[in-house]
Order: C-alpha cells, then sequence, then structure tokens
C-alpha cells in the first residue's frame, strides 16, 4: 500500500518537473519557428544595424539598432543608479543595522517589490517626468534618464535581498577573526566580507539587471518611445520589449511585421538568456 | 525568471477557459478596439445592458488594428475602428472565412492640441504635416516663441495615427511621408494629454472627446487663403472642420439577432444622443 503511495507521488512530482521543462521548450520553438520565418525576406545584418524602424510604411523598414541601442542604454544607467544604492543598503541590512531596523527595512524593500510597473510607470509619468524637465531645462520629460530612475527602483529590491543572502552567508568565524587581529568595523566589511561574498553579489547585480532589460510596461509610460538612435542621455529612447508590447497588437498575424516582433522576441530572449547565464556562474562559483 | 514565465502560462490557462466559455454564451458581445472609441461604446453598452439585464457586453480597447485582427481571427462580436479596414485585412478575412460587415455609427474631429501658454492659436494642414514630418522644428516659424517643438504622436496600433497620417502626412502622388524619428511615440491618448498640460513646447493629437481645459485646441485651414476653423462639434457636422473622420464598426457578416439588436441601438435617437454625450459628434443633425 504505502509502496503503491510512495510510486504514484514520486511520479506526480516527476511529471510537474517534466511538464516545466516542456512548457520552456515549446516557448523557445514557436518564438524561433515565428521568428526565424522574419530573416527569409530581411537580413539578419539590415535587421540588427538597420537604423530605420518603420514597420506600417510603404515600404516597411525593419532596423532595430535604435532599439537596441535604447534597451542598452536604459539598462546601463538603471544600473548605475541601483547597484551603489542596492549594494550599500544590502551591507548596512546585512552588518550594520539592529534587529529591529533590519527587520523593518526587509519588509519595505519587500513591499518595494510588490508595486506593479504600471503603478510605477504611472506615478512616473505625473511627478518625475515633470521634475527632470524642469530640473534640466529639457524640452521634454520624457527621456532615457527619467525611464532609468524608475527602472533602478525595480532592480533595487532584487539586488538588495540577493546580495544580503549572500553577505549573510559569509562565515561568522571570518568576522571574528578580523575583529580580532583589530580590524575595524569599515576595515573588516571592506576587505574581509565583500571579497567573500563577491560571486554572490555580482550574481545580484546580474539578476537585476536581467530584471530590468525584460521591464516593459514602465518604460514604454516613460521613455517616449521614439525609435531613433538616443544622442545624450537627455533623450528620449525606444526600448526592445515597449515595441514589443506596442505594436503586438497591430501587427496582422502572419505578416512580415508579426514575425518581425518575434525577431525582436528572440534578440530579447538571447540577452536576457546570456544574463541568466552568468548570474548563474557567479552564484555556482559561491558554493 | 523561467518560474515566472511558467507560474504566467499556468495562469493565462486558467483564467482563459471560463472566457472562452463565456464568449459561447448567446446573451453576450465582445467588442473590441479603437481607444478613440472606448469611452463611447462603453457608453452605450451600459445604457444598452440598463435596458436588456440580460444582457452582457464586454468593451476592450487596444486600438483599431487590434479589433480588427480580433474580427478577423474571430475572438469579438464587433470590432470598433476609427479608420476604414485596409485593403489588406479584408483579403486576410475573407481567406479565414470572415465577410466584414461596415457601419458608421458616429463622427469624430482630430484635434491639434498646445499648452495653453503657447501663443500660436492656428495653423494650415500643409504648416502641420512640416511640423509632424520635422521640417519645421522651432515654434518661431510658425509665429510662436523661439522653442523646440516637440512632437507627440500614438503608436502605430492606433486609428488615430493612422488618420493623422493619410490625411495630414500625404503627398499630392497618395504616398505617405514618415513622422520625424525624434517625434515622441506615447502608449494613449490620454498620455498625449497629460504631457502637453505640463509641456510648453509641445504638440499633439488625439479625438475630440479627449479635449480638456489643460489643452488647447488649434484651429486648422485646409490652404492659406481659407478659414481656418476650431473643432467644435458644428464644424464637424458640417464637415468644415477639416480633420474630421466617420467611426465605424465590423460585424462578421450582416448583424443578426442580439448584435442586430444592439448596432439598432446605436444607430436610433437615443444611442445618437448618447454620442453627443461623450463628446463626439452623432452622424446625423437631430
Amino acid at each position: 500500500m504505502y509502496r503503491i503511495k510512495e510510486l504514484t507521488i514520486e511520479k506526480i512530482i516527476f511529471l510537474c518537473g517534466i511538464i516545466t521543462i516542456l512548457f520552456i521548450l515549446l516557448i523557445f520553438i514557436f518564438l524561433l519557428k515565428e521568428g526565424l520565418s522574419f530573416f527569409k525576406t530581411v537580413s539578419i545584418t539590415e535587421f540588427i544595424f538597420g537604423k530605420n524602424w518603420y514597420p506600417v510604411s510603404e515600404p516597411a523598414q525593419f532596423g532595430i539598432l535604435p532599439l537596441i541601442l535604447g534597451s542598452l542604454l536604459v539598462t546601463l544607467l538603471a544600473t548605475i543608479i541601483s547597484v551603489p544604492v542596492g549594494i550599500g543598503s544590502a551591507i548596512y541590512i546585512a552588518e550594520i543595522a539592529p534587529l529591529w531596523l533590519k527587520d523593518i527595512l526587509k519588509a519595505f524593500i519587500e513591499l518595494l517589490a510588490g508595486i506593479p510597473s504600471v503603478v510605477l510607470g504611472f506615478v512616473g509619468m505625473v511627478t518625475l517626468a515633470p521634475l527632470i524637465k524642469d530640473l534640466f531645462g529639457l524640452s521634454t520629460g520624457l527621456t532615457a534618464f527619467t525611464g532609468s530612475v524608475m527602472l533602478a527602483f525595480m532592480a533595487m529590491p532584487t539586488i538588495v535581498s540577493i546580495a544580503e543572502d549572500a553577505l549573510y552567508a559569509v562565515p561568522k568565524t571570518y568576522k571574528e577573526a578580523a575583529f580580532a587581529l583589530g580590524a575595524t568595523r569599515w576595515q573588516t566589511i571592506y576587505k574581509i566580507i565583500i571579497p567573500t561574498a563577491s560571486s554572490g553579489i555580482l550574481a545580484a547585480v546580474m539578476l537585476g539587471i536581467g530584471r530590468v532589460i525584460g521591464e516593459t510596461m514602465a518604460v514604454m509610460m516613460l521613455t517616449g518611445n521614439s525609435a531613433c538612435i538616443p544622442k545624450s542621455i537627455f533623450d528620449p529612447v525606444r526600448t526592445l520589449t515597449a515595441t514589443i508590447a506596442n505594436e503586438m497588437g497591430e501587427a496582422v498575424v502572419g505578416s512580415q511585421h508579426y514575425f518581425a516582433l518575434f525577431a525582436i522576441g528572440i534578440v530579447l530572449f538571447l540577452i536576457s538568456f546570456l544574463i541568466n547565464i552568468i548570474a548563474d556562474i557567479f552564484l555556482h562559483k559561491k558554493r | 525568471m523561467i518560474k515566472k514565465i511558467i507560474f504566467l502560462l499556468i495562469a493565462i490557462l486558467f483564467i482563459s477557459i471560463p472566457i472562452s466559455k463565456a464568449q459561447k454564451l448567446k446573451n453576450s458581445i465582445q467588442i473590441k478596439g479603437s481607444d478613440t472609441m472606448v469611452n463611447l461604446v462603453q457608453a452605450w453598452s451600459e445604457r444598452f445592458m440598463q435596458k436588456n439585464p440580460a444582457v452582457f457586453i464586454a468593451v476592450t480597447g487596444g486600438g483599431s488594428g487590434t479589433g480588427i485582427a480580433s474580427l478577423i481571427n474571430g475572438s469579438c462580436d464587433i470590432a470598433s475602428s476609427s479608420r476604414e479596414m485596409k485593403k489588406k485585412e479584408i483579403e486576410l478575412a475573407k481567406s479565414k472565412g470572415i465577410n466584414p460587415y461596415e457601419v458608421i455609427v458616429a463622427l469624430d474631429g482630430v484635434a491639434v492640441v498646445v499648452n495653453p501658454k503657447n501663443p500660436v492659436e492656428k495653423l494650415t494642414l500643409s504648416e502641420l504635416k512640416d511640423i509632424f514630418t520635422g521640417k519645421i522644428n522651432n515654434w518661431k516659424q510658425v509665429g510662436g516663441e523661439d522653442r523646440k517643438i516637440v512632437v507627440l504622436s500614438r503608436e502605430v496600433n492606433s486609428g488615430t495615427y493612422i488618420y493623422f497620417k493619410e490625411h495630414v502626412l500625404k503627398r499630392e502622388d497618395g504616398t505617405f511621408e514618415e513622422f520625424s524619428a525624434s517625434s515622441l511615440l506615447l502608449p494613449s491618448s490620454q498620455a498625449i494629454c497629460e504631457e502637453v498640460s505640463y509641456n510648453e513646447s509641445a504638440i499633439g493629437y488625439y479625438g475630440m472627446g479627449y479635449l480638456n481645459p489643460k489643452n488647447k485646441p488649434l484651429a486648422i485651414a485646409t490652404d492659406k487663403d481659407s478659414k481656418y476653423i476650431l473643432p467644435t462639434i458644428e464644424n464637424v457636422i458640417s464637415r468644415e472642420y477639416p480633420i474630421s473622420r466617420p467611426l465605424f464598426f465590423y460585424t462578421n457578416g450582416y448583424p443578426q439577432g442580439l448584435i442586430k439588436e444592439f448596432l439598432d441601438f446605436v444607430l436610433s435617437d437615443e444611442g445618437q444622443r448618447i454620442v453627443l454625450e461623450v463628446d463626439f459628434v452623432p452622424i446625423k443633425k437631430n
């Protein structure tokens, strides 16, 4: 009797595991199938390095260079803003904050992670965009910089919680040894704890970047979406994700435009796949 | 990341089962399409549902193209559209066994708006074209202050975008110019409204229904010698305002049963009064 029960449960769990893998494979195959047929009509170099994105014109132009640069610029800026602040607060929470404050801070960071991106986008549109316009004397507040600031907020919870875990995992004996040798608190953090947890912190940063590059709603509402190559961080940009989200509704199933959007999907998939692999390598190095 | 995707897929699976069942019920209508028309269609269906409590009408936006695409896919009963169906779309529909039937349900003027602090009051169609294609890029070229023009446009899934492109950006040989690459593409008419209300350099366009005190509509003239006309209901009915357009419903084949009842209501005097209430223009004078 027990054996039968054991066996059924085992099989059910096995099935769950297989379904997970199956889903991912199906998504990937579908993406490839729809995306690759786009390259029958347009060459890959024309697609990646083309400077004009006019998908509904006659003749249509499908160059995603401005979109790739837009995504990269927004991601880079958001990383520059969120990484120092995120790691700083992780160090504070893990090493310095008293226990009661630690609990409150962690709760708030989880709360920040729970805010839907469309809400952050809307708040940014009515508060942050006018502020940035006036602050820097720009002609519009919908710029790459505005989007990055909001995205930095979204990446922060990921970076803080994973980096905090990594810092917490540093064996207590290391710290005690450092103190015993007469190191100050800052010296201990700076010379012992951070280098020991470095691979975990790097993984936190990579996962934060992954979160930023895949984010859609807030960037769509805040970056202005003009498909030209940005010359400064205060230019409007259009990202890969916002393009798919904005145009998928219009694209007639089976048209060239439709396949082009799937091809963008492949590019995005490859980028986030790469980031996840790098993060994974760092995470496993730690253990 | 991967976990999230799977969770999402399963969630979608569970949510879509009841929806696909609901579609099969005979006392419900799915209407999808134009963002410009979404308030209008919502008002019609609310009034219709009050009169017929057993009926359920679901109204969603997403853009005229979205509506037409889902009519072709068979996932809605009525597509609302602020532009005519393209030849390509009709061919595609016919190849899938769908026969689009067109009804004009209301009229709309596309208002060109600027910030109330902007001294510019009027433009000709050719000035408008030069501004939106980027040939004119400073307000002083059209009699305003020395200030860069920030061009706001809608996304390509918007019927208003297509209409504006086909009626304002057209060349004499029937082809169209492109919006300047530096124009900002905003996801909704509401977003254009927000941006114009705090940005003195901005110029944007949307359906008349979105006009409000925070934005100033410009008077438009067909050419230098003709009269400058403001986008008001009277001027659209009289067809004097140069950028006005019909709004459409598309159904699969000649409407029957409940869909026909709803269309009759929309075209009735009561239905057309609702059009006026939500700031669009009725198809006939009452």
